[in-house]
């Protein structure tokens, strides 16, 4: 900001003039910025206080208008969603799919965009393919993988089978040892891509004359990644986990079409609709979704937190 | 001028019987059952001078009934006439319209037990349409082969499914299957776990005083003696089976036998299939000797939306695709099964589908699913019963503590009990 003032200032202008030039500048800025917080307010913010005013009333889907307030029944009453085991273990299977998912999708992707990064003729080819499971939309990705692994008439069964790998199908989305796996599984094909290319976009922009210097003193090449290509991406990395892990938070559409309503897998957003359009407890499914809105405030805001520090301590 | 004509026209319209509307008609998932339905909604086009458009839905019930809440719940006259199963009056009774006025007592040629159903403080929100109740599919080919009489008890079953797949698998058929079935967790596992639990005495979850009943030894043993099946003579993916996957596997040529509804019997015998005419239909069976054949009452019913431009054409439609000519073209074409009780005589349709004469009786007596004692409660219900059936088939829990689980989360549903909580 004030590096700003001092440039902008020019030596021929009175300060007054220049302060009324500011102002009408800021007024213009926020002029100009108006119709996209109008339409913000009206897409975000609208829904969302209108959610939390129903997470507080015992609306039924049935019949929206008659309602009653009832306080924070929903939250910590008798029937409340914080006291529903149910709940409970949607949020552990959640925080179980995001923790291993983005884990997993972190190394791969960091694999990928390393060897994408070496000077190649195919590698314009090889990013470009690379970005198929990505570009798919998720239900047709899991309709797919749903149809691939099925055990009766699923090509990988077949592949797995002919390659003597396993002896007779495995029912990846029925088998309750295995559903859990094969999400992950899926997830993490179709987001690793992803993934890969904001990492790919931070491997580039390291300088290479840390790399010419590192071979000039003959740093080993395991050396260089931990102490020059690492801290040099980690920003990005960490910016790009939590992309992520917002949205594997937020896992809906994979769950849902792969294995339904089950409970084994059932996440917080599973949940939510569930109650909201199944159960059709409008009042109680608000309140579980302003829970799953908090929890996704609050992993954010330590997540923020914690990177600022870690940063600020490199 | 053209205005003058034009709003001459519409008074002319308005106060003429040949009014031409456009009216929209949800009957289910494309495929064959919307095809059928489609040709009677034209027929009624082409007599009235009407035009009707279709809508489409999901295949699964419960995806079905979420879209049609969220349009009905948003006052939309985007659907005027709309199908809904058997478990739905209680759901959607305040968006549908009042049937009495325009019926002039059609529905009295019905089964009873359905106008009942259907019928929610008084007023009659839906005309009934076709039934289902589960049934048993086998290949009579193969019981043939081994000289095996079709089974009255679900162990006979058990046994005979176990010995076929054996003897075919030692001689090279290596994918055939015993026992196909519903087992994913949604609407139609509840049907399924229904059908055992009463088949051996265990009730029907929730009586019809509203009490909660699922917690007993003969449920239990219902459960256990299916969790048995599942990775022994039905594939371990049977979890996650629909209706369509298992007549998937049964009409590939890949099972002894199937639970299925009653469409799946002539989609079975359409020219291609390659079970057709090796299949046998008979009443599902007992649970043991001293059990009774149960089958769940499905079926589908039309409603008018109360959020109709049209409602008096919407309901004229309604009640020419619910008329006997109607239901008797898609029992003969469709294997629907009327709610007409005098078409089972039609001797046409025992032609086309001869098992509907047999099985009579059991759609007079089918088991109902208990939405009409838990009325908006009973896809809660049903959740939480489907849910413990999946648990304990795949092995995640006992029969015993999921149902007394079961019985506690019900009971807190309703404290005191199903009907005083309506």
């Amino acid at each position: 900001m004030t590096s700003q003032t001092l440039t902008s200032a020019a030596p021929v202008r009175p300060s007054s003039a220049e302060s009324s030039l500011q102002r009408s500048r800021q007024r213009t800025a926020w002029l100009l910025v108006a119709p996209a917080l109008v339409v913000l307010l009206a897409i975000a913010g609208w829904p969302l206080l209108r959610t939390i005013w129903f997470s507080l009333t015992n609306a039924q889907l049935g019949d929206l208008t008659q309602l009653q307030f009832v306080g924070l029944d929903n939250y910590i009453g008798e029937n409340g969603v914080l006291r529903d085991a149910a709940w409970w273990s949607a949020v552990a299977n959640t925080l179980r799919f995001s923790v291993i998912s983005v884990t997993l999708e972190t190394l791969l992707g960091l694999g990928v965009a390393l060897l994408l990064n070496t000077p190649s003729r195919v590698r314009t080819l090889l990013r470009a393919a690379v970005l198929v499971p990505w570009a798919i939309p998720t239900i047709v990705s899991a309709k797919m993988w749903s149809w691939m692994l099925n055990d009766q008439y699923g090509v990988i069964n077949v592949l797995l089978q002919s390659l003597g790998l396993i002896d007779h199908p495995l029912a990846f989305i029925a088998d309750p040892d295995l559903t859990f796996f094969t999400i992950i599984l899926v997830d993490v094909w179709k987001t690793t891509p992803f993934m890969a290319l904001l990492m790919l976009a931070a491997l580039q922009m390291v300088p290479s004359d840390c790399y010419e210097a590192a071979r000039v003193d003959g740093v080993p090449r395991l050396r260089v990644f931990s102490h020059i290509t690492l801290p040099l991406i980690l920003p990005a990395v960490l910016v790009a986990m939590v992309f992520r892990a917002l949205d594997a938070l937020r896992v809906f559409d994979l769950i849902y079409v792969m294995t339904s309503n089950s409970r084994l897998t059932k996440s917080m957003s599973v949940y939510v609709r569930e109650q909201l359009v199944d159960f059709q407890q409008v009042g109680f499914g608000s309140a579980s979704a302003t829970v799953l809105f908090l929890v996704i405030v609050l992993f954010t805001a330590g997540y923020m937190a914690f990177t600022r520090r870690r940063m600020q301590g490199v | 001028m053209k205005i003058a004509l034009m709003s001459a026209a519409a008074v002319l319209a308005l106060a003429g019987t040949a009014e031409a509307a456009t009216l929209r008609l949800e009957c289910g998932a494309p495929g064959p059952g919307q095809n059928v339905c489609m040709d009677s909604a034209k027929e009624w086009a082409k007599k009235t001078g009407n035009e009707v458009q279709f809508v489409a839905t999901p295949n699964d019930s419960n995806e079905q009934l979420a879209l049609l809440q969220q349009l009905l719940g948003s006052g939309s006259d985007k659907i005027d006439v709309l199908q809904i199963d058997v478990v739905w009056p209680g759901i959607l009774a305040n968006q549908l319209l009042d049937l009495k006025p325009y019926s002039k007592g059609a529905e009295k040629q019905h089964f009873a037990s359905i106008v009942a159903n259907n019928t929610v403080a008084g007023k009659l929100v839906a005309m009934p349409w076709y039934i289902d109740t589960g049934m048993m599919y086998y290949r009579k080919d193969l019981l043939d082969k081994y000289h095996l009489k079709a089974p009255t008890t679900w162990d006979e079953m058990t046994a005979v499914a176990k010995k076929i797949q054996g003897a075919e698998r030692a001689a090279g058929n290596d994918k055939l299957w015993g026992y196909v079935w519903q087992g994913r967790a949604y609407e139609g596992l509840t049907c399924n776990a229904l059908e055992w639990v009463s088949s051996f005495n265990g009730g029907t979850v929730v009586d019809a005083k509203g009490k909660v009943t699922i917690s007993n030894p003969n449920a239990a043993k219902a459960l256990d003696t299916a969790a048995k099946w599942v990775g022994t003579i039905s594939p371990k993916a049977v979890l996650n089976f629909a209706e369509e996957e298992a007549r998937g596997v049964f009409q590939s040529g890949n099972a002894v036998f199937m639970r299925n509804w009653p469409y799946a019997w002539s989609v079975m015998n359409q020219d291609g299939s390659a079970v057709k005419g090796k299949v046998g239909v008979m009443m599902l069976p007992k649970g043991g000797n001293a059990g009774r054949h149960a089958a769940t009452l499905g079926g589908w019913q039309l409603a008018v939306s109360r959020y109709s431009k049209n409602p008096k054409l919407a309901a004229d439609l309604l009640l020419y695709l619910t008329s006997a000519e109607a239901q008797k073209y898609r029992a003969i074409t469709g294997s629907f099964n009327p709610t007409i009780p005098a078409l089972y005589k039609d001797p046409d349709i025992i032609k086309a589908s001869p098992f509907m004469a047999e099985l009579y009786p059991t759609f007079a007596s089918a088991v109902p699913r208990p939405s009409t004692v838990t009325t908006s409660k009973y896809n809660q219900v049903s959740n939480q019963f489907w849910n413990a059936a999946h648990d304990v088939l795949s092995g995640n829990a006992k029969s015993a503590d999921a149902l007394a689980q079961l019985d506690g989360t019900l009971k807190r549903l309703a404290p005191a009990g199903f009907v005083a909580a309506k």
